[in-house]
């Protein structure tokens, strides 16, 4: 009969259901209980590399990723993983992760730390400033006007734009639907037309 | 993909090509190997012997840059074999209709297509057209597909210079090896028998990469196998959430699900509407674009709310507008901003100093701007390109911000897998310092630039003023404290506004109450009475009994059909449909082509229980409304295009009605053997001095692609500082023949050069039986392949080397600018 180790450990939690099956199944109730996740909270993911979507559980205890694997429920992937979705530990856990937001100056020869609200009152002026500067509301095109005989030609005209040119965006299918529609709608909202990301490389 | 992983399963013959899914998409192959267990064949064709050609039933190669001549061959032996689906391609594709007869394709003009402008590159279209029936206004069609000006036989006469021995001394494929892949792939045009084809960046980092795809979508077409399951033409999107990214609009021509981003000749909403919006006057086309106005206009209501009227246009004057056939893609903004155009960049999630294609350029250009923002989990190439190779931080004037974001276990939301699968990730843990989610960063630079506009005013602040964010709980000072990502999840959903009623019926039914979130995209509006921030993923967080369900959480296991569409995990745009155009894999009648895997069928007695009419489909969500294409409310199936049936004739390319072959920009020929026109006559060629490229060039004589390996991703960003995946894979190499090695005298594991027209890279020599010498008309040319995970800033020793991308050409296909990374060429030489 096949049982998978999430089985064993589902099952092991009632003992009606473990004298059911008609199997010695102490052994692994001894492991399950001995494992290094027994006190671990449990949520579940998605791989965050390629596009198959594999479900990736991940059990956390005191605030830290102790151990993620493949999620065996899951249709696609059945608890398998690739090399690089079984190191998801270590990506979440990487020690060369930045945590502090860095900051260059102009001619400047290194990073320094700094504050999150000097950062993002810098950026948002420099935004403010780039747009208002450059902010166009029309610009002049050549464009086909069909006269009345049916005939095209071509006539210069003030077009509505409501855009920058100054800034441009790139990024990010490493990010969630819900945050790729709010970076959409604020780039938008700016007025830049010069949005780009992965899926045009 | 129009189909999805699991459906691999059901395939007679999976045609790996474009695209290594053994290398790329591991865990895809669990799925390839069980259709093979079941006796299913795996062809995988490509330059290298790839890994998954290592786990392939048969193997051929082809030179980088000859998909079309290879898959041109395969169309004319389809046609001369008579392999074709018949009942599929007369009643379900063009191509009986009969074409303009002023049309002529390339075999008449030595390579071009007829309405060539030579000064501006570009095709004037009015020849690549169909011949209309004056009274009805649909097309002429001849269904005993004789007709010479119909789209079959004009199809006969375009491929029938495609050859075998002309397709082997283009690809270099062994002709014995070539006939054996079309005859095992060209046997599934029989009802009951499937293929599938998997692709990714093999096919579409070329100059013809859309070319590429819409010759196998033609094979496609040909053998039936669209719609089916266990066919299709299934895109293995490189990254995890590509797809939900590109559904999301974040690119310079699409807004949210894929409606055109406006341009400045479309000056209101009605005339936006007017002319994107596809018309048909076939009575049996759904013509889903129909629906244009009730998207667009939801969309103006979620980012606008209340401030979107009737009375303004829902606020359709506030969206930016690019210049009439402005081009503002990847390769624009770099060009643009080494000329000084941009004073700030936003580099979200992503890392173009290694991941563009020219990297030199992508460099140099960031030295020229004002400012930068580089948001990431950890440094990489481009928050410190100022301290790169070559440059000197004194001389850069560009002030710099690197913010932390968090991994994908320190958030709550939703990515798209290739299969269309929206699923949810939790969150498990806070993130490292003050690392913090990307929706938090963008909540903030929100409401400090509204704050600032507020405050000291500024140009045109009516968008920024008038963009909704109701997003969570607010301060005193009105700022949402943090981002609810449910909250986004549910305006992307949409909500009734109003009650609304369905007024076709009397008395008018009520659809949804005011306030309530939209069951499913047919019941948006065009009047401002429903929102939907991406019309496709509507159905994807509903009102059930009462309760809100976030139905992307889902994790039902059921697989009723046993074909593997577990319509219970988690949700698939659209409407939880898993293969797209699914009414193509049923015949007029509404029954499956193929008995033993009915993905769809009309039970023509059961009674509809919405219109209480006989009549329903079963299995797969049903593409579209109406029963099947041969019964008097019969709709076609293929939905979103106006005439119904699938374009194997498509006049919306730029380069022509059928795919053609021509050279890559760089390649070792001095002449396309096929026509005089060596490269894709529409291409953008960038003329500046970083923009150089060398064709049959004594200085860069080998064919070069880049290519991934598993244990890597993208530019090695997310995996260079994972210690067990750098540990197998610890440092970039460039893989060659033993021919080729032997004859520049370079041992396997030597450190060497490898330079191109736009820049060297140092890397080691991995010399193996992979890659075997082509013979291409007459003389032997040799390819080599790099992977392109690597860059100088980590590991910082530099002992990785750095991008491939530094060798990489900024040329892109004419159609949507992706980069030829697939196809230059470099000389090797020892280091």
């Amino acid at each position: 009969m096949g049982v998978s180790r999430r089985d064993f450990i589902k099952l092991s939690g009632g003992t009606v259901l473990v004298a059911s099956l008609g199997v010695n199944l102490n052994p692994a109730k001894a492991y399950a209980k001995e494992l290094r996740i027994k006190n671990a909270k449990q949520t579940t993911t998605v791989c965050p590399y390629c596009s198959v979507g594999c479900g990736i559980l991940v059990y956390a205890e005191n605030g830290k990723v102790i151990n993620t694997e493949g999620d065996p429920d899951h249709p696609i992937s059945e608890g398998t993983l690739c090399a690089k979705g079984s190191s998801l530990m270590q990506m979440a856990n990487s020690d060369t992760r930045i945590t502090k937001p860095m900051y260059r100056e102009p001619g400047g020869a290194a990073w320094k730390e700094v504050e999150w609200d000097w950062a993002l009152d810098r950026i948002a002026r420099l935004v403010k400033d780039a747009r208002d500067k450059s902010f166009m509301t029309t610009k002049k095109a050549k464009v086909k006007e069909k006269q009345p005989d049916g005939t095209e030609i071509e006539v210069e005209k003030e077009l509505v734009v409501n855009r920058t040119d100054a800034i441009a965006h790139v990024g990010s299918a490493a990010m969630d639907n819900e945050e790729c529609y709010l970076m959409q709608k604020l780039v938008r909202s700016w007025g830049l037309v010069h949005i780009e990301h992965q899926a045009r490389i | 993909m129009t189909n999805h992983w699991i459906d691999l399963k059901n395939a007679d013959v999976i045609l790996a090509m474009g695209g290594n899914p053994a290398s790329n998409h591991p865990v895809s192959m669990k799925w390839i190997n069980r259709a093979r267990a079941k006796g299913a064949k795996l062809i995988c064709v490509d330059p290298r012997f790839s890994q998954t050609a290592a786990k392939a039933d048969f193997y051929a190669p082809l030179r980088s840059g000859t998909d079309i001549a290879f898959l041109g061959g395969m169309i004319k032996y389809i046609l001369d074999n008579d392999l074709y689906f018949k009942e599929y391609v007369v009643n379900y594709t063009n191509a009986s209709f009969l074409v303009n007869p002023e049309y002529k394709g390339p075999a008449e003009l030595d390579g071009l297509f007829s309405g060539f402008d030579a000064k501006t590159k570009k095709y004037d279209k009015a020849t690549w057209t169909f011949q209309m029936d004056e009274v009805t206004g649909v097309a002429l069609r001849d269904v005993t597909l004789q007709d010479p000006n119909c789209v079959f036989q004009l199809l006969k006469k375009h491929y029938a210079r495609y050859t075998p021995e002309m397709v082997v001394d283009i690809t270099g494929t062994p002709m014995e090896k070539l006939m054996e892949v079309y005859k095992l792939y060209g046997a599934t045009g029989k009802p009951d028998r499937v293929g599938t084809e998997c692709y990714a960046m093999g096919w579409t980092q070329h100059t013809v990469g859309t070319q590429n795809i819409r010759a196998m979508t033609i094979i496609q077409l040909l053998l039936g196998n669209i719609g089916m399951a266990g066919g299709g033409i299934n895109a293995l999107r490189g990254e995890a959430n590509v797809q939900g990214s590109t559904d999301y609009g974040l690119l310079f021509h699409i807004l949210p699900g894929y409606n055109p981003t406006p341009n400045a000749s479309w000056p209101d909403l009605a005339t936006y509407i007017d002319k994107n919006t596809p018309k048909t006057k076939e009575p049996q086309s759904v013509n889903w674009w129909s629906n244009r106005n009730k998207y667009i206009t939801s969309y103006l209501k979620a980012i606008y709310g209340d401030a979107a009227t009737k009375e303004n246009d829902f606020g359709y004057s506030w969206l930016p507008k690019t210049d009439v056939g402005q081009n503002a893609s990847w390769l624009m903004i770099f060009d643009k901003m080494l000329k000084g155009d941009f004073e700030g960049f936003f580099a979200w999630g992503q890392n173009p100093a290694c991941s563009g294609a020219n990297s030199n350029k992508t460099r140099q250009a960031m030295t020229k701007l004002k400012w930068l923002v580089n948001v990431n989990l950890w440094d990489n190439e481009t928050g410190s390109f100022w301290r790169g190779p070559g440059m000197n931080p004194k001389d850069i004037p560009t002030e710099v911000f690197m913010l932390p974001c968090c991994s994908s276990v320190e958030k709550e939301g939703s990515i798209s897998n290739s299969g269309r699968l929206a699923q949810w990730r939790y969150k498990a843990v806070e993130p490292p310092g003050q690392a913090m989610p990307d929706a938090e960063i963008m909540n903030e630079l929100y409401f400090k630039v509204k704050e600032l506009y507020k405050k000291e005013g500024g140009a045109y602040p009516d968008p920024i003023m008038n963009l909704t964010w109701n997003y969570g709980e607010r301060d005193a000072a009105g700022k949402v404290k943090h981002v609810d990502i449910h909250t986004v999840a549910k305006e992307i959903n949409g909500y009734f506004l109003e009650d609304v009623y369905d007024t076709k019926v009397e008395p008018p039914k009520l659809i949804g109450k005011k306030g309530a979130l939209v069951t499913s995209f047919p019941s948006l509006q065009a009047d401002g009475s429903t929102s939907s921030g991406c019309w496709i993923y509507c159905n994807s967080y509903i009102l059930k009994d009462g309760k809100e369900v976030n139905m992307m959480q889902r994790r039902g296991k059921d697989d009723p059909t046993g074909l593997g569409l577990y319509p219970g995990w988690a949700w698939t745009w659209p409407v939880n449909r898993k293969i797209i155009y699914n009414r193509a894999s049923v015949d007029l009648n509404g029954q499956p082509w193929d008995p033993k895997r009915p993905l769809l069928k009309w039970n023509a007695t059961k009674i509809n229980p919405l219109t209480k009419t006989p009549g329903v489909w079963e299995g797969d969500v049903v593409d579209g409304a109406g029963g099947p294409a041969g019964s008097p409310t019969g709709k076609l199936p293929f939905i979103m295009k106006p005439d119904g049936i699938a374009s194997i004739f498509g006049s919306g390319m730029v380069e022509g009605p059928f795919p053609e072959h021509y050279e890559a920009l760089e390649c070792p020929l001095e002449v396309n053997s096929m026509s005089k026109q060596r490269v894709n006559p529409t291409i953008k060629i960038f003329g500046d001095k970083m923009d150089a490229s060398f064709s049959c060039d004594a200085r860069f004589p080998f064919v070069c692609t880049t290519y991934r390996v598993s244990e890597h991703w993208q530019t090695g960003v997310m995996t260079r500082h994972c210690s067990w995946l750098l540990e197998m894979q610890p440092q970039n190499f460039v893989e060659m023949s033993v021919e080729l090695a032997k004859e520049l005298k370079i041992d396997n594991g030597e450190t060497v050069i490898v330079s191109s027209g736009r820049g060297e890279i140092k890397t080691v020599a991995m010399v193996s039986e992979r890659f075997k010498p082509f013979k291409i008309a007459g003389s032997t040319v040799h390819q080599v392949g790099i992977p392109w995970h690597f860059g100088w800033q980590f590991p910082e020793d530099g002992s990785g080397y750095d991008s491939v991308n530094l060798l990489t050409p900024n040329v892109g296909d004419a159609n949507t600018m992706i980069p030829e990374s697939k196809a230059f060429m470099v000389n090797v030489r020892k280091a």
